[in-house]
């Protein structure tokens, strides 16, 4: 029964644990790896490996747009992309709170599912553990993912050259913004989902177009200005973005001007930044034009020798200003 | 976006800015009273777009930032009383006062809670009938309607466990008290547009008639603020200080009647403990002898060791508008955003807080 709540019994090892396991979680993401139910997964691979881990806990747990198993699998695929590897398998670990309703982890888990074939990823590995009532709220996911790196690809945070093109992959702001509108106390209604997405795809048509791409992020947490600003202090440039090329839905603005928050610090969480030379950028942009996750890409400026360490933020006016980094906290618990 | 980007139309400020620049022929200093107008001016780069003749300082108009350490004090006296739950606007928390914050206290498990509006604070009161409530009351004449009305739906629901630590303060007295300290030579004032909403033109009128100085209530979009800095010019160029609405969709002479009303049931206008000035007879309201029972400082009896100043910050210069953050050897050093020194720093509408965001060295 869907409307059946988890118990602490549900991880407790017993028969229970193994039901819960064999009915909700192995008809959906079986392959051969998983289902040998083995205390690891074993496989061969070669090549330079990517290897990355990532806790979800965002709240609420269904949001616009998507819900904390497609975060979970977007948010791991992604960070491997970011690094320009092929993402190939990843671990699942579920953390819930007892009370929790196996309709609502049927849900969940088809997330997974639906988010893995898309980006053609294996869940080959996993762990269920259930705590009591205030120890976790709801559900957290705890990720691990692999993936192999091309040979000739060589993506960091700290490979910006002067004169090289900012590539945006599209509009920002719509996940922090999705999330926000369903928070207690702050319903409000706004036609914005989040924008939660693999983006494997879409770097891999990327790298097909040059293999010379610097950097690459994706701008979760703190938003497209410090993802910018760390670029600027790892690779130890200036850049110099311009307002009025930043994508931004209505819906998002409108959101941001009544909350006063600024778009540029909001969360994504299907959308990238490329750092590339400048003689390649052109061919990037139009195969991230083709991608249905790069629709909406845009050149929104350069990476500069001056003013290192800073980005400088050209306004709709035409005068300058600094674009600084986060500072304090602005949505609690988006992803 | 509909009414919001006509308002920042590039063309349509091109053109504006042509015209100051057209009409600008001495130098004209003008001072945006309010924190609100100070954000929007640095967010949109507009100084740099202005002729060098047109000089524009940031004034004490953020709510935080002129909050006297003393008060802070006591505020946060009051949330280490037993049975007390603290209900205040978000900002205030990280505001240091003389010895700590009220994020400190909470830390210290007092009972602290932020809230959006007075009606939630209220809110609160009922749900906890059992603890005394104290609504942190700061702000202008923006929010002091909002105190006023809910004091008086406490007072007919029967709401007995509600309170609050009124701190409200006026802007027409302080910007007197700027003009009559004459630490700054002000030819213009580009004059709040909320407050402005609530209380009308007509409070201004004293400005240009004894001090001859401009006026202009602004919007908060960068073409309001363009459009007001041009009536202002115009009025400087021509010897004609008056007081102009520039915020025609928001303000009208007489303000909000209904609001100002609210005020006139449950405040009387007192003396106010200001950040940098000091302590003003009749820039402030307290709670009326009727009302009185709501009155935190009066329910409640708490004493505070004497307040004192963090060394080296300069948010009291800054608030009368002689300094501004960069002359600051604390800013962006010792005071940042995640460890602020003085208040001017904490809140979204503080002077330093603005030019960390947004202005280089």
């Amino acid at each position: 029964m869907d409307d059946e709540t988890i118990l602490l019994a549900h991880g407790s090892g017993s028969r229970l644990s193994h039901d819960l396991i064999e009915k909700n979680f192995l008809p959906s993401l079986t392959n051969p790896l998983l289902a040998r139910l083995d205390d690891s997964a074993v496989f061969d691979l070669s090549g330079r490996l990517a290897f990355t881990t990532d806790s979800y806990v965002v709240s609420p747990i269904f949001f616009p747009g998507g819900d904390i198993g497609k975060l979970a699998v977007c948010g791991t695929v992604n960070d491997l992309s970011m690094s320009g590897a092929a993402p190939l398998y990843l671990s699942l670990s579920f953390i819930i709170e007892e009370g929790l309703t196996l309709g609502e982890l049927k849900k969940v888990v088809a997330s997974v599912k639906a988010a893995a074939e898309e980006a053609g990823v294996k869940v080959v590995t996993g762990d269920t553990k259930v705590v009591n009532r205030g120890s976790a709220d709801k559900l957290f996911i705890n990720t691990a993912g692999i993936g192999v790196i091309p040979p000739d690809v060589d993506i960091s945070g700290a490979n910006a050259k002067a004169g090289d093109k900012i590539i945006l992959s599209g509009t920002i702001g719509d996940h922090g913004i999705a999330v926000m509108s369903q928070r207690e106390g702050l319903k409000f209604s706004v036609p914005v989902q989040s924008d939660c997405a693999p983006l494997n795809k879409l770097v891999s048509d990327m790298l097909q177009a040059s293999r010379h791409i610097h950097c690459l992020r994706d701008p979760t947490r703190g938003g497209l200005a410090t993802t910018l600003n760390e670029f600027a202090r790892q690779s130890g440039i200036g850049i110099r973005i311009e307002e009025d090329k930043i994508p931004i839905h209505d819906g998002v603005r409108g959101a941001c001007e009544l909350l006063g928050f600024d778009p540029l610090y909001v969360a994504n969480e299907g959308k990238l930044v490329a750092v590339v030379p400048p003689d390649d950028a052109q061919k990037i942009l139009t195969k991230m034009k083709r991608n249905k996750y790069g629709a909406d890409s845009a050149v929104i400026g350069e990476v500069t020798a001056d003013h290192k360490g800073r980005v400088i933020l050209k306004t709709r006016l035409g005068a300058s200003r600094i674009l600084d980094m986060l500072s304090g906290e602005l949505l609690p618990r988006i992803c | 976006m509909k009414f919001i980007d006509e308002f920042r139309d590039v063309e349509l400020a091109e053109k504006v800015i042509a015209r100051i620049k057209l009409l600008s022929t001495r130098s004209a200093r003008l001072m945006e009273f309010c924190g609100g107008h100070t954000v929007s001016i640095m967010r949109s780069g507009l100084r740099q777009l202005l002729p060098p003749g047109v000089e524009m300082l940031s004034g004490p108009g953020c709510p935080v930032c002129v909050t006297s350490n003393a008060d802070i004090d006591k505020a946060i006296a009051l949330a280490g009383l037993p049975d007390v739950i603290i209900t205040t606007f978000g900002d205030m928390m990280k505001v240091p006062g003389s010895y700590s914050s009220l994020q400190q206290a909470r830390a210290n498990e007092a009972d602290i809670r932020i809230v959006y509006s007075t009606l939630d604070a209220l809110q609160i009161a009922k749900s906890n009938p059992t603890k005394s409530v104290i609504f942190i009351g700061i702000g202008f004449e923006t929010t002091a309607p909002t105190i006023a009305a809910s004091i008086l739906q406490a007072e007919n629901e029967g709401i007995k466990n509600y309170y609050v630590l009124c701190l409200s303060k006026l802007c027409p007295p302080i910007m007197k008290t700027l003009l009559d300290l004459g630490e700054i030579k002000l030819d213009g004032i580009i004059c709040p547009g909320h407050v402005s909403v609530i209380i009308g033109s007509h409070p201004y009128e004293f400005i240009p008639r004894d001090y001859g100085v401009a006026c202009v209530i602004s919007g908060f979009e960068p073409l309001d603020i363009l459009l007001s800095v041009e009536m202002l010019v115009k009025q400087i160029e021509t010897d004609k200080p008056k007081v102009e609405i520039a915020y025609r969709r928001g303000v009208t002479p007489q303000g909000n009647k209904t609001a100002l009303a609210l005020m006139d049931q449950v405040f009387e206008v007192g003396s106010a403990d200001w950040r940098g000035i000091g302590v003003v007879p009749a820039s402030g309201l307290i709670i009326s002898k009727k009302f009185e029972r709501f009155d935190a400082e009066k329910a409640f009896s708490i004493t505070t060791p004497p307040a004192k100043e963090p060394k080296g910050c300069i948010c009291g210069d800054i608030l009368r508008g002689v300094k501004i953050p960069l002359d600051c050897k604390l800013f962006r050093k010792a005071c940042t955003p995640e460890h602020p020194v003085g208040p001017c720093m904490v809140s979204s509408e503080g002077s330093c807080a603005a030019y960390n965001q947004y202005e280089a060295e």
